[in-house]
């Protein structure tokens, strides 16, 4: 069964169609790489499984459970759980810059899941190893680099336990000889086996690290595939132009 | 120039000089969370309430404080019928009007101080599974005042001036014991140590809040 389960997404801004009925779905353990131009609607596609987007039509289920069934949205106690499951990484780290990397990692399951500390500081201390930062738990954000920044931003999302990542471009707003660092830590978490669906303009990693690759433009799905199949030999028009761009 | 006649002048104009401080801890106290709620009603989805927030705010910033002090102290006790119930301790009138004044400047800097904020913190917060209450008190609040401390700085630099306002409504404070002394000696000096006392207040608020930035730097 899908863990994900999208169907005739609709959403418009005013007279502009940003997504049409799009469907798809994501199976536990998919690491899901979305491509496409921008202003295709990725990153809204994206957004709208975490509800920080309102859809005009259509469903979502998670798990199971439906976030939205045809554009009826669950009461809003519900949608926190179903949302729960779900941690997202955005492309500008979005760090809380008032607390240390280390209250960074903890705030939200201190409040929102009333952790106890000891637990807490114990896993925050294993994930900050995990992405190579153990030795800044107690830096602002201000002093980090993008790199560390958007490792820590992964390191904070793992600390509540979803069951799918989200990543937003998470290598976009990095400096080139950055992005190796950031890269590493999600393919090791596709390695461990975590759901992911990252929206990307970096196709090596697609290639290397996603086992589904789908195609997004103009707010339509027009290619889904496995790597090799879609990158190798694209079937529709506008994902060859796309692919020849970028290569 | 003796020790006993700076003596004279000085011993009056430091006990005014307590007053002075006295209001400036009183209008700070009530005045920034005073303020702080009216920035939460201008913000508010109940539209009446931010309508008469907004309408507060405009009244308050654009008329001088002098006006308003006057109106407090003398003015709201001629009104009839009610006039004889507002009459209040004059020091305590002008208290109310300071902190009724202030409120609404510090409320104009509080919203500057939430419009700085990016909207990705909210979004941060929300899908890590915080409440509104969560991640208003616990993300969005210490960002708003780390903004906020240049400008809150620069309005209590201010309020320790206007405190001389106090002058109009004839609350004894510095300045008025000052002028005594002007009046009585014809003389400057005492002029010249009101302006001292001034500055030495302001020069000692200055530290504290300069510390303060650098304690809310977060770096």
């Amino acid at each position: 069964m899908s863990l994900i389960e999208v169907a005739k997404l609709k959403k418009a801004y005013g007279d502009i169609d940003v997504l049409k009925q799009i469907s798809f779905g994501v199976n536990k353990n998919d690491v899901v790489a979305m491509i496409g131009p921008s202003g295709s609607g990725k990153s809204t596609l994206l957004r709208s499984l975490v509800h920080l987007e309102n859809i005009d039509g259509g469903s979502i289920s998670i798990a199971g459970d439906y976030l939205v069934n045809e554009g009826i949205y669950a009461k809003p106690p519900e949608i926190k759980k179903i949302t729960a499951k779900m941690g997202m990484v955005f492309q500008h780290f979005n760090l809380f810059p008032h607390l240390t990397v280390k209250e960074n990692l903890e705030i939200a399951p201190k409040m929102v899941k009333k952790e106890l500390s000891m637990v807490l500081e114990k896993r925050s201390r294993e994930l900050l190893a995990k992405v190579g930062l153990e030795n800044r738990a107690s830096a602002y954000p201000a002093k980090l680099s993008g790199g560390q920044k958007q490792r820590v931003a992964i390191a904070r999302a793992l600390m509540m336990e979803p069951e799918i990542l989200l990543f937003d471009e998470p290598t976009s707003a990095l400096d080139p000889e950055l992005t190796g660092e950031v890269l590493q830590v999600m393919k090791d978490l596709a390695e461990e086996q975590m759901t992911m669906i990252v929206v990307t303009h970096e196709m090596g990693f697609a290639k290397e690290v996603a086992n589904k690759v789908v195609f997004m433009d103009k707010g339509e799905i027009l290619e889904t595939g496995k790597p090799n199949e879609l990158f190798d030999h694209p079937k529709n028009e506008r994902t060859k132009l796309f692919l020849q761009r970028v290569n | 120039m003796s020790i006993d006649y700076m003596n004279t002048i000085l011993r009056p104009m430091l006990e005014g000089a307590q007053v002075t401080i006295l209001l400036f801890f009183i209008v700070i106290v009530f005045s920034i969370p005073l303020g702080f709620l009216l920035t939460l009603a201008v913000r508010s989805s109940i539209k009446p309430l931010a309508w008469i927030a907004q309408a507060y705010i405009f009244v308050v910033r654009g008329t001088p404080l002098l006006l308003q002090l006057l109106v407090i102290c003398f003015g709201l006790p001629m009104l009839p019928g009610i006039g004889e119930f507002l009459v209040l301790p004059r020091f305590m009138a002008a208290c109310i009007g300071f902190v009724l004044n202030y409120a609404a400047y510090f409320a104009e800097i509080f919203r500057g101080g939430l419009l700085a904020i990016d909207k990705g913190q909210y979004e941060a917060a929300q899908v890590l599974g915080m409440n509104k209450w969560q991640s208003f008190s616990r993300i969005i609040l210490p960002q708003m005042f780390r903004v906020a401390l240049p400008a809150v700085s620069n309005e209590s630099i201010t309020l320790v001036k206007d405190t001389s306002l106090l002058y109009a409504v004839a609350v004894p404070e510095l300045l008025h014991f000052a002028q005594t002394a002007v009046n009585r000696d014809f003389s400057i000096v005492p002029y010249f140590f009101a302006g001292l006392i001034y500055l030495i207040i302001t020069f000692i608020l200055t530290i504290v809040l300069k510390k303060l930035e650098k304690r809310m730097k977060f770096e």
